[in-house]
């Protein structure tokens, strides 16, 4: 193990390591800590330059009451639920497919297809940006979730389909071989054999996209206008125009909407670290 | 027709099932592409007629200040952007050892990347507030300041930097953690009877047993440095003077802003990012494809 364990270190170096650990630990999340402090303070604090010294009130639930009951931030949250959730499951059906078929067949272009998946997977939005507004105003679904949720299943598409064909080709083949061997059919070794195997992929894809859309801002705001159909991560911009230099609703609105990515890391931790991490290691 | 099937099944299959997929990707990503090429020979507002121009666009570009600006700020992103992965490293290795909570120090190092980009942009443009700001705080401690890091018209663009590795960093960090977990001891305890250690050690065994996981970091930081564009519009719009941009978002503001529609200009600038971005892309697939001629069964 490197670095060399700190419980072979003499006494005074454990005991200066497990202070520091905490220190660090405030000193990295310091701006962040500081948007909590922030939201549970009154409006008087600010009003009054108290910006650090100890609260006046804690209003952390009536802060957050007005974040909840007079604005249209559960609309927003409502609609990031309805274009991540179906984005989830659409990017992680079509790439289980398009996973099969590049990393079980060997066929001519094989590794063209799934480098094109690679490819588009890195290019920078705007180079899509003016032709897709384009394709989705076409199809009249300018300003609507379904516009975005098309989109993002393609896009996403790429880097599911990297990480579903790795995952399959790291399957052992054998059993394939003898699924073949006893008469099963394509499809079904698809079905009953693989995808049972699956599994543990499709839970780390599944909260990464969930992580990567719910936190889009570029698109929600080409594709996307009003309340209707902005995911939360637009409307915060539109939340904070509504309440202008009032920090403490500002800082508790970015909480609300930066929550349920971090609820889904902390439950799901493994499988979000493993997908992400996934060919760190040979 | 069935038959067909049944007698092809293993040749077949596999386009069945790639249909969608590629279907999908074709139409919202790799013919848009080409498409956006093209529009950038044209002068067109997206709503009327377009009209060709050639390589106008291109040699607007040339002798626009605003576009250079971006351009070099870019520069800076990518050079910058890439302290992530040392910083990185630093914070897995000194995280790599087994302690009382040790898991939970490391989910919450983590933890800002779980964060969207908007979110990461309001809680630095808070943190830099002349007057509201934690920084601010600080340094009036130590009797310095106050600095208006994002009012600066030199100073806004690292500070935007700076937001942007708060995440990218935690993102190195698990890459090498990961890393770290996978080292092999019996190389590590044979280098230490040989005297190896310290920073020998890091360099000779360690790091090289780390390069599959120093590979991605250096992808997806790449990736972030030239794809920044939320943390700008977040926190500064462009601006102090449009002294923030980089292409990307000069590019937005071009095609889709109040500034006006320029759809061709703006699918020009896009395509020099494009264009900057494949040498890079292409050098990483060249890597994978190495590595798939290694792995080939």
């Amino acid at each position: 193990m490197f670095p060399t364990p700190i419980e072979k270190r003499s006494a005074a170096a454990q005991t200066t390591y497990k202070a520091l650990l905490p220190v660090a630990l405030v000193m990295w999340l310091l701006p962040l800590i500081a948007v909590m402090l922030f939201s549970i303070r009154p409006i008087t604090d600010f009003t009054q330059g108290n910006y650090w010294g100890w609260p006046s009130s804690f209003d952390l639930i009536a802060n957050y009451n007005r974040v909840f009951f007079e604005s249209d931030m559960p609309q927003y949250l409502f609609n990031s639920v309805l274009i991540t959730v179906p984005t989830v499951i659409g990017a992680v059906a079509i790439s289980c497919m398009t996973g099969f078929a590049l990393g079980v067949y060997r066929f001519r272009g094989n590794l063209l297809i799934f480098f094109m998946f690679i490819a588009g997977n890195f290019v920078p939005f705007q180079i899509l940006m003016v032709p897709v507004r384009d394709l989705t105003l076409g199809l009249g679904l300018y300003d609507t979730k379904a516009g975005l949720v098309l989109f993002h299943i393609a896009f996403q598409t790429g880097f599911c389909t990297l990480f579903m064909r790795n995952f399959i080709r790291a399957l052992p083949y054998e059993l394939i071989e003898a699924a073949r061997v006893e008469g099963v059919a394509e499809w079904r070794i698809f079905w009953f054999v693989v995808l049972p195997l699956m599994r543990p992929a499709i839970a780390a894809l599944a909260v990464l996209i969930f992580t990567f859309i719910w936190n889009d801002y570029f698109w929600a705001i080409v594709l996307t206008q009003g309340p209707d159909a902005q995911p939360v991560t637009a409307g915060i911009t539109q939340f904070n125009s509504q309440f202008v230099a009032q920090y403490q609703l500002m800082s508790a609105g970015s909480i609300v909407a930066a929550l349920p990515p971090v609820i889904m890391f902390f439950a799901m931790q493994r499988h979000f670290i493993a997908g992400l991490t996934l060919g760190a290691v040979k | 027709m069935l038959s067909y099937y049944k007698r092809n099944e293993i040749a077949l299959t596999p386009i069945l099932f790639l249909i969608p997929g590629v279907l999908f990707f074709a139409v919202y990503v790799i013919i848009p592409i080409f498409q956006s090429l093209s529009i950038s020979f044209y002068q067109w507002d997206g709503l009327g007629e377009a009209k060709y121009v050639g390589l106008r666009n291109y040699s607007e570009l040339a002798t626009d200040r605003a576009f250079e600006i971006s351009l070099w700020n870019n520069i800076k992103w990518l050079a910058l952007y890439l302290l992530a992965i040392p910083a990185g490293l630093f914070i897995a290795l000194f995280l790599n050892q087994n302690v009382w909570g040790i898991r939970l120090y490391k989910s919450m190092f983590f933890f800002p990347f779980v964060l969207s980009q908007v979110v990461v942009g309001l809680v630095f443009s808070w943190f830099y507030l002349p007057r509201e700001g934690l920084l601010n705080g600080f340094l009036g401690l130590f009797g310095a300041g106050p600095i208006n890091v994002l009012g600066d018209p030199t100073l806004a663009t690292y500070g935007i930097i700076a937001a942007g590795l708060w995440p990218q960093t935690a993102y190195c960090m698990i890459l090498y953690l990961t890393g770290l977990n996978a080292v092999d001891p019996e190389q590590v305890e044979a280098a230490r009877l040989d005297g190896a250690k310290g920073p020998k050690m890091l360099w000779y065994v360690i790091l090289p047993q780390l390069k599959p996981a120093t590979f991605i970091a250096f992808v997806v930081t790449i990736i972030g440095a030239l794809r920044s564009f939320d943390l700008i519009s977040i926190m500064t719009n462009g601006g102090p003077f449009g002294r923030t941009r980089v292409l990307s978002f000069y590019m937005f503001e071009k095609a889709l802003s109040e500034y006006g529609f320029r759809m061709g200009y703006g699918s020009a600038i896009a395509v020099v990012l494009f264009l900057i971005m494949l040498c890079f892309i292409a050098y990483f697939l060249w890597q994978m494809y190495q590595d798939e001629k290694a792995a080939r069964r």
